[in-house]
């Protein structure tokens, strides 16, 4: 992107302001004008935040204007704050050359959101992962199972109430 | 919808199919696996009906373990994660950091950077190709590239002291100023190098074997890779023109002149085409390198950040007292999350850092390209012959220690 700004933009309306062409936020408003409930840019990177409601539409959307390949999902325990995780999708364009995040937030109490299996099949083992590590359940996933811990294991270690060292 | 493999052990096999179908385990210890690799295979005589992969052996929770490391204690962590290209890992850590320190970097410091990941994209390339064409048959490849890779590790060793485990990238630039003969030692070996895998070629191209075990085997196509999220030489053998060092340059790759070679034959021939052609293209890089190598530091200047030179710790004040607060305490990161992407040997890595504007980082999150290779596995693999499943392993190129973590 080539009219990308250099400082940062903090709030849905700034990025609007400065930012009015960018093809991700412009699709996300074509769409649902309020489905877009937050958007930061910083250190060159635009991230747009959408209601967890919305994740698996909106990603559609934003594949649909050009974001096509998937690269990244994890999530963040922001433990003891409410909402407690944030899960941010890393979605690339080929055709723009261009890098953009999706956030989105999940209470802490029974995390749960919907699976972007059907949008991009290659989430598969990321959603794994993340229900492996943080215990967030992904809804429609086909095979939704611990991947990189044992099968009988207990607890969530990616948590921060989850001790580095010792016994659990 | 792609099916990115049901669990085979708990799912009944199709009906009328009960007698006729066998579930092999292939793996967690089999040597074409390269590692742990876990394969749980529904088989109908030689043909592979599914196939699921059970990782995770090699798990050691590194992304757990960095959350209580001051953020320069981080970067050893991150050689052991792809131990094959363990500068490109530091690569990755240290421009995610810088991004949220906001700190330049010297050139020199850069451009050497550039060097010793091309040097360790030949690295990588070259265990693949030795073990690729070891899982084929052709046994005498491996002999003849771990040859070649041996020089690249003992250039290594010259400038970190380590073969494998490197960190000589830190945040803020190298960890010291290179040995003199370096340069010359390194242009010594891409002189005779672009020979080497004309050696390789030869002894393989050529061969019937492994054309007829590579040649329209491990079938991808571009729609699949991009699904599946495949990317690297992989999905570049997929017909996608897609490589972040050109794309999205990152650490100056835009003042570099290479080609990005594509592959349009999404099969098992086309990824070894792919990455053939791209240790030629590395060559040039190096070469170029060599050339334009500027003079200068090799580290930022930022005191609070990068631990003094031994000589200026023991002779001043101040420098006793950075290094001191540094070792002790660390650095603190302005708040903020930063994802950097680049282009390592297997495909896009990525380091995700998350900083609460403390000397730790809350969350350090690691995308590796070998993850997401292996769930086209079954795809690729689908209605072929048991022995081919080998065949493909080896050709997206997968490493169980950035797979597992």
């Amino acid at each position: 992107m080539a009219e990308a700004p250099q400082e940062t933009l903090a709030g849905k309306q700034s990025v609007l302001e400065k930012m009015p062409d960018h093809p991700a936020v412009k699709a996300l408003l074509a769409w649902n004008a309020e489905g877009l409930t937050g958007a930061l840019y910083d250190r060159g990177e635009l991230t747009l935040t959408v209601a967890p409601d919305n994740i698996a539409p909106a990603l559609s959307v934003i594949k649909d204007a050009g974001y096509n390949a998937f690269e990244d999902m994890t999530a963040v325990d922001w433990l003891p704050s409410e909402p407690r995780f944030q899960l941010s999708y890393h979605i690339v364009s080929h055709q723009y050359k261009e890098r953009i995040r999706i956030k989105t937030w999940l209470s802490g109490d029974q995390p749960a959101i919907e699976s972007i299996t059907s949008v991009w099949p290659g989430a598969n083992y990321y959603e794994r992962e993340v229900f492996d590590l943080f215990g967030i359940r992904f809804e429609g996933h086909p095979n939704l199972r611990r991947i990189l811990m044992p099968e009988e294991w207990v607890g969530y270690p990616l948590r921060k109430d989850y001790p580095v060292e010792g016994y659990r | 919808m792609l099916d990115v493999g049901t669990p085979i052990l708990q799912a009944s096999p199709a009906e009328g199919a009960k007698d006729q179908h066998m579930v092999l385990n292939m793996g967690p210890q089999h040597p074409s696996t390269h590692g742990v690799l876990r394969l749980v295979l529904e088989i109908d005589g030689e043909i592979v009906v599914r196939l699921y992969p059970e990782i995770g052996y090699l798990h050691t929770g590194i992304e757990k373990t960095c959350e209580s490391k001051f953020y320069q204690q981080v970067v050893p962590l991150t050689d052991r994660v792809d131990y094959l290209g363990p500068l490109a890992n530091n690569l990755c850590y240290c421009l995610a950091v810088e991004k949220l320190l906001g700190l330049e970097i010297p050139e020199r410091a850069v451009w050497i950077r550039v060097l010793l990941t091309e040097l360790t994209r030949l690295n990588s390339h070259l265990i693949w190709l030795g073990t690729h064409a070891m899982d084929i048959g052709a046994l005498t490849v491996f002999l003849y590239t771990f040859r070649e890779r041996e020089e690249i590790l003992r250039i290594f060793e010259a400038v970190s002291g380590q073969r494998m485990m490197t960190s000589y990238f830190r945040i803020g630039g190298l960890a010291m100023e290179p040995p003199l003969d370096l340069f010359d030692r390194i242009q010594a070996f891409i002189k005779t190098f672009p020979e080497k895998i004309d050696e390789y070629s030869n002894l393989l191209t050529g061969n019937p074997i492994f054309r007829n075990r590579l040649m329209g085997v491990g079938h991808l196509s571009p729609e699949d890779a991009i699904a599946l999220a495949v990317t690297g030489p992989t999905m570049r053998a997929s017909g996608i023109d897609f490589d972040l060092r050109r794309d999205m340059p990152y650490s100056s790759y835009e003042k570099f002149q290479f080609r990005v070679p594509v592959s349009t034959r999404c099969d098992c021939w086309g990824r070894y085409e792919v990455r053939l052609e791209e240790m030629r293209e590395s060559v040039k890089i190096i070469q170029q390198a060599l050339d334009g190598m500027p003079g200068g530091p090799v580290k930022a200047d930022a005191p609070k950040i990068i631990l003094p030179d031994r000589e200026k710790m023991k002779t001043q004040m101040e420098a006793l007292i950075h290094h001191f607060k540094i070792v002790t305490e660390g650095f603190n990161v302005p708040a903020g999350e930063v994802y950097q992407g680049i282009e390592s040997g297997h495909g896009q890595m990525g380091y995700y850092v998350v900083s609460d504007g403390t000397a730790k980082p809350y969350r350090v999150h690691m995308r590796y390209p070998g993850f997401a290779s292996l769930q086209a596995l079954e795809t690729m693999c689908q209605g072929r012959m048991l022995a081919d499943v080998v065949a493909v392993i080896g050709s997206i190129d997968i490493v169980l220690g950035e797979i597992d973590r």
